[in-house]
């Protein structure tokens, strides 16, 4: 066994272990970091097929920011776990059988005598000078320009979106406005009376 | 060597997986939108894959794609998660039935 067929092998038992606790833990929190261990390793999966730039995006977006989000609301609500745990045993047997059968059907599809290196030979290996990030990038800003574009425009939604949605005028907050700060004259403030002076009793 | 049907069995594994997970998890919506991320993750894994295998960088600008809207799409989808826990106190699927349907 080579030692990348190892390397293989490790990260792909640890993505299929890692998703197996993200199912089936109690605590929504070790659900979220074992998120990001099956992140990680499918990175290294990644880097294996020699997608090296978008092992490295996976790292920083999902493991960085998406990741830290999830975790961010999970601590954030105070949610029941118990409550949200019924149903666990009873659906486990269902869900075990649709998995099964699943996997069963699917590799019988992409299994080694249809997808196997008989059927599809390993590509040859690149040159020592050759640049993954240069190659996506020229796909990237040339043929795809246009759905590059549309991408930007979705994460523009996506912002307004998720701000639109979560802020919320609260009446009972009090903050200042800086017009009315300007705008005041000494007059509103401070207003003299005129009386007489009083005796002491 | 490693083939192509070693990352697509993989890929399906983990499908699969998270396909379980919905229905382990069907009341907990924190967890369905985590399945969700696994079998985008599932389908990047084939993508890259094939990329790899056909020598074709068409794949990975598709990976590259679905991981923009994949981000877009869990941010509003935990702003909704806010949202919905701000008004209702739970994110229990099950106690969703306002729209009666």
């Amino acid at each position: 066994m080579s030692f990348e067929k190892f390397l293989f092998y490790v990260f792909a038992a640890f993505v299929v272990f890692s998703a197996t606790m993200v199912i089936t833990r109690k605590n929504p929190v070790h659900s979220a970091l074992f998120l990001v261990l099956a992140f990680f390793n499918s990175a290294g999966l990644w880097m294996l097929a020699e997608a090296e730039f978008l092992a490295i995006v996976l790292v920083l977006v999902y493991v960085g920011a998406v990741m830290v989000l999830f975790l961010f609301v999970v601590m954030m609500l105070d949610i029941n776990i118990a409550e949200l745990r019924a149903g666990f045993v009873r659906n486990a047997p269902v869900a075990i059988v649709v998995a099964l059968v699943m996997v069963i059907e699917l590799v019988m599809v992409v299994g080694p005598q249809r997808f196997g290196l008989d059927a599809v030979a390993a590509p040859a290996a690149k040159p020592a000078e050759y640049s993954n990030t240069e190659e996506l990038g020229l796909a990237l800003f040339t043929e795809h320009l246009y759905a590059f574009e549309i991408a930007a425009v979705i994460l523009l939604v996506g912002i307004v979106a998720a701000i639109g949605l979560t802020m919320r005028k609260r009446p009972e907050t009090k903050h200042q406005d800086p017009a009315r700060q300007i705008a005041v004259k000494a007059a509103d403030r401070l207003r003299v009376i005129k009386m007489d002076a009083e005796e002491k009793a | 060597m490693i083939a192509l049907s070693d990352y697509l069995i993989v890929g399906a594994i983990l499908f699969s997986l998270s396909v379980a997970g919905i229905f382990l998890n069907r009341k907990n919506v924190i967890l369905l939108l985590m399945c969700i991320e696994l079998m985008l993750l599932a389908v990047n894994i084939n993508f890259i894959a094939f990329s790899h295998f056909l020598g074709d960088t068409a794949g990975q600008v598709f990976v590259f794609f679905i991981l923009t809207v994949a981000a877009a799409e869990a941010a509003i989808g935990l702003a909704i998660l806010v949202v919905l826990f701000r008004s209702r106190s739970t994110i229990n699927v099950a106690d969703l039935d306002t729209l009666k349907g």
